[in-house]
């Protein structure tokens, strides 16, 4: 099997038997983005120098027998939106065209502990603001299934990325759905772990109340594995909690024997695409075959989740984004006159548009006289979904439905409407709003070829539950075809 | 008949928390230090920043709260002030809105007429200090120090229950001395640890409605404080009389031109859009917090006035002066206790300390030496190894730079000599150079004996007991 081919968890073992190497693989992934990145844009900034020095270094730990992990000497894509010291984090936005940071996030420093070599940032939708990564200041992202059709978003860089075998695996950031959605367009795993599992230290911030970290890998092994790593309890991130039970890997069970699944009616009603539905309606099938006590039952609520999620979401995000004015760092208008006409200047012209209708709508949602009516009330319809999701769990182990109401829809058709564009995270975002953990992974295609994924839903804490189902579904699947067909 | 008018007064009050790390982040709250070099990516607002709040704020804030009688809420949250500076690199101003950490206190203060009143707290809430921007007139540009973004801070809001600049300023006094005494702040107005802003507003007496209230902003002191008062009255009064209506406006105090300007007025007043700040966790106040920061309130001033009187035999004034300062309170009680001598170091503190204090223009906090070292100068008198204009020399080394008056003294020979023979010696040589002075004593002109004591002070270099030279001085003649 070539190196490329690998899984990481695959690639990490024939590192440590002394197959391959860091550097090999390192030197093979950076080839293969040179070769096809042009094409996909995956990525705002590749670190070839960076990668090739870590993947050196750590590979003399592991032959020193100082690095043992699972992950050690595996190349990594990180999203753009995480803070990398020394590497360029634009958050694929302009106003931040030139911002190195001097830190580096927890999660990554925690992969970096584990002996992860960075091979770049991927793209994304502007501050991950988007469901299609078509906001992004630095071009597109094309779907490595079809470049006709978008990867998904935010996190569309990364599950290209993966898709595209243009990394190993990758780390994106799901506020309403941004990685498991994209994950479903291009036919990779992609978890949102429960809230304050993964440090958000060093995460720019868009939703602060829902933004999580989480993986995006080939498969469900390698889904726990880097779960395992990035999840910690972090001093810096006070919403970061401490957790006992991250040893995911120890759920890789091929069995769900009893376990209870629920199928919320609501997750099948109008706007779903027929060859969606059936695809996830067999993986249902498979899991009840395998054992699973399958039952369809009413998720109240669910249509509340988008105007309480645009609300929330903005709201934090209108204040979260004030710090880019170009006083400190980043992008600052040419000429101006006086401080506020700086400010208005660097604002309009450094921010996108997607970015600016959500600070405006954000700006507005808490305006004093507006604030109860639209805030606070959002505040009340979140903890009402939290309360309809707590009853679920009370009868089930799992909450098993579709990610996206399609797939990966063609360049350029979303963001002509915006509401309709938002409407498509209608599965994703209560699990965001409810601080659920969340996974993505492929159940089938559509007629065109297009990846189809299966979201699975736990209730708080219970990624492990998730972990085993995901992983015996894909065990019965079998092997899920990839993606490189166009690569010349 | 004019009409009589009432002035009516809250305050609020910014105190800077004596933490000796900021707010939200591990940074350095030390004063003076080079700009931005106690900075770090929260207190300069980085991206991917996060907050994470200082325990010992909240045990402060809760620890004033309990000294000024107020409730604390019990489950409190930080809100977001937003709002564009560059002094501010969030553009944001972490602060509680609408769960701040004590509500619905007071504290009694004492008025002119010698009656004791109520002024009600409204509320006190803990938030974040900004930066400081600099304005660089050569270069024409303008410059941020972050060192003090991040510095912690009480706003203690007040309810309208103030009716003179006196009544004011013993709030503020009286505010002060809690703080300082729970050592949660040094409340100096001058150097911007305390600082105040007064609303105010006039109405007839007897009037049932508030008048239209201004806000006064840099108040640097009790005396610029009384200024601004009595020229804020003067001039809504001005208006009212006139038949022009009070404007409700935030107006900047000159203290030096003695009037105030408007800076802005309620219709620029900006929409803070507050709301709860997502980053940071709802703070819940246990049982075992309240009951831990409450077995841990220092005595405070009433109380110490009170154990005084019975401890120790030093006069009201005395006391009074001595606990208006914790500082001061607390170099009276630990020399004492290390000479026991209440009533020698009250003189000290009362004579000398305070004179040179005047002179120096230094604040009773500000001092400088130890309890040790003022202990060791009261033994040194009380033996009667230095004589009193010696002592004050040596006690003013000691004001200055906190000498160790044993080595001083040593260092300086300025031991009285105690050596009759030797003394002997230069009284003789005195009296017989001043045949006068003796002839007018033995006349019976009694003072001329002071003339003869200066002789030989000055003689001895002032280094003998002029009580002893008196005596032997009227034995040999």
């Amino acid at each position: 099997m070539s190196i490329i081919d690998m899984t990481a968890a695959e690639l990490a073992a024939a590192i440590r038997e002394g197959k391959t190497t860091a550097v090999d693989a390192a030197e093979a992934m950076l080839e293969r983005i040179e070769e096809q990145d042009k094409l996909y844009n995956c990525y705002v900034t590749v670190d070839a120098e960076g990668a090739l020095a870590q993947a050196r270094a750590v590979q003399a730990k592991i032959e020193a027998g100082e690095l043992t992990g699972r992950l050690a000497g595996v190349p990594v894509a990180i999203k753009d939106n995480m803070c990398t010291a020394g590497l360029l984090t634009t958050c694929s936005s302009k106003i931040l065209y030139n911002f190195v940071p001097t830190y580096t996030a927890e999660a990554v420093r925690n992969l970096q502990k584990a002996g992860a070599v960075l091979l770049g940032k991927t793209n994304m939708d502007e501050f991950a603001m988007g469901s299609t990564t078509e906001t992004s200041a630095y071009g597109v992202t094309k779907n490595p299934w079809n470049t006709e059709h978008v990867p998904g978003g935010s996190s569309g860089g990364s599950a290209a990325a993966v898709a595209a075998k243009e990394c190993f695996y990758a780390l994106g950031s799901d506020t309403g759905g941004s990685i498991r959605q994209p994950a479903s367009y291009c036919g990779t795993v992609g978890m949102k772990p429960t809230y304050g599992t993964v440090s958000r230290y060093g995460l720019i911030a868009y939703g602060s109340s829902l933004d999580q970290i989480g993986p995006l890998t080939r498969d469900v092994t390698d889904c726990a594995a880097v779960l395992e790593v990035i999840a910690s309890h972090d001093e810096k991130d006070s919403t970061s909690i401490e957790r006992q039970d991250t040893d995911f890997t120890a759920a890789l069970i091929d069995d769900v024997k009893g376990m209870r699944i629920g199928i919320p009616n609501d997750y099948f009603g109008d706007g779903l695409d027929g060859e969606v539905k059936e695809a996830v309606l067999a993986a249902a099938k498979t899991l009840e075959d395998k054992g699973a006590v399958v039952e369809r039952f009413d998720l109240s609520l669910v249509e509340y989740a988008i105007p309480t999620y645009y609300t929330i979401a903005a709201a934090e995000a209108s204040s979260n984004l004030e710090r880019f004015d170009g006083i400190k760092y980043g992008y600052r208008t040419k000429e101006y006159a006086g401080l506020h006409n700086m400010y208005k200047k660097s604002r309009s012209e450094g921010f996108g548009e997607e970015v600016k209708r959500r600070i405006m709508l954000g700006s507005f949602v808490l305006s004093s006289g507006y604030y109860d009516a639209y805030y606070l009330k959002a505040l009340r319809v979140k903890a009402l979904i939290k309360k309809a999701f707590d009853e679920a769990f009370a009868k089930y182990d799992v909450i098993l439905g579709p990610v996206a109401p399609t797939t990966a829809p063609r360049l350029g058709s979303s963001l002509a409407d915006p509401i309709k564009m938002y409407l498509g995270d209608i599965y994703t975002i209560a699990v965001n709003l409810a601080g659920l953990p969340g996974i993505s992974l492929p159940c089938g295609t559509d007629r065109n070829g297009l990846p189809i994924g299966l979201q699975l839903i736990g209730d708080c804490f219970q990624e492990k539950k998730l972990i085993r189902a995901a992983y015996t579904y894909e065990r019965a699947r079998g092997a899920f075809p990839t993606a490189e067909k166009e690569v010349g | 008949m004019a009409t009589e008018y009432e002035t009516v007064i809250g305050l609020e009050v910014h105190v800077e928390l004596a933490t000796k790390t900021k707010i939200f982040c591990g940074c350095s709250t030390a004063f003076g230090a080079e700009p931005n070099t106690q900075t770090c990516p929260v207190c300069t607002g980085m991206p991917g920043s996060l907050p994470v709040l200082n325990r010992q704020v909240l045990e402060y804030a809760i620890a004033v709260g309990l000294a000024t009688n107020c409730e604390i809420t019990r489950y409190a949250k930080f809100d977001r002030k937003n709002y564009f500076y560059p002094d501010n690199p969030q553009n944001y101003q972490i602060s509680q809105l609408y769960l701040p950490i004590c509500r619905n206190g007071g504290v009694e203060i004492e008025t002119e007429e010698g009656g004791v009143k109520i002024v009600g707290i409204h509320e006190i809430h803990m938030e974040e200090d900004a930066g400081k921007l600099i304005h660089d007139d050569w270069e024409d540009c303008s410059l941020v120090d972050y060192n003090r973004s991040g510095v912690p801070l009480i706003e203690i809001v007040s309810e309208p229950d103030m009716r003179s600049a006196e009544e004011v300023i013993a709030y503020l006094e009286k505010l002060r001395l809690l703080i300082q005494y729970l050592g949660a702040s040094d409340c100096k107005l001058q150097e911007g640890s305390m600082r105040a802003d007064v609303n105010l507003s006039v109405r007839e007496v007897g009037a049932k409605e508030f008048g239209t209230r201004t806000e006064m902003k840099n108040l640097n002191s009790f005396k610029a404080i009384a200024r601004a008062i009595e020229g804020e009255t003067q001039r809504q009064i001005d208006l009212i009389e006139s038949g022009e209506k009070v404007v409700q406006e935030t107006r900047r105090w000159d203290d030096v031109k003695g009037e105030s300007y408007a800076m802005r007025s309620k219709e620029d007043a900006q929409d803070y859009r507050y709301f709860p700040d997502p980053d940071l966790v709802p703070v819940a106040v246990s049982d075992e917090m309240l009951d831990e920061i409450r077995a841990k309130q220092p005595e405070f001033r009433t109380e110490k006035m009170k154990r005084y009187k019975e401890e120790f035999d030093i006069p009201d004034y005395d006391i009074e002066i001595i606990t208006g300062s914790k500082h001061m309170a607390d170099l009276f009680e630990a020399a004492t206790a290390l000479c026991g001598q209440p009533k020698k170091v009250s003189n000290w503190l009362m004579g000398e300390t305070l004179r040179l204090m005047k002179e120096r223009e230094i604040e009773a906090e500000d001092l400088r030496f130890s309890p040790e070292n003022l202990a060791k100068l009261v033994a040194l008198t009380d033996s009667k190894a230095i004589n009193s204009s010696v002592a004050k020399e040596v006690f003013e080394a000691m004001f200055e730079e906190n000498v160790d008056p044993e080595k001083y003294v040593e260092e300086k020979g300025l031991k009285t000599v105690n050596d009759e023979g030797a003394l002997r010696g230069v009284i003789e040589k005195v009296i017989a150079e001043n045949p006068r002075s003796v002839e007018d004593y033995h006349n019976g002109k009694e003072k001329a004996i002071g003339f003869l004591v200066g002789q030989t002070m000055k003689a001895m270099k002032g280094k003998a007991d002029p009580a002893m030279v008196n005596q032997m001085l009227k034995e040999l003649l």
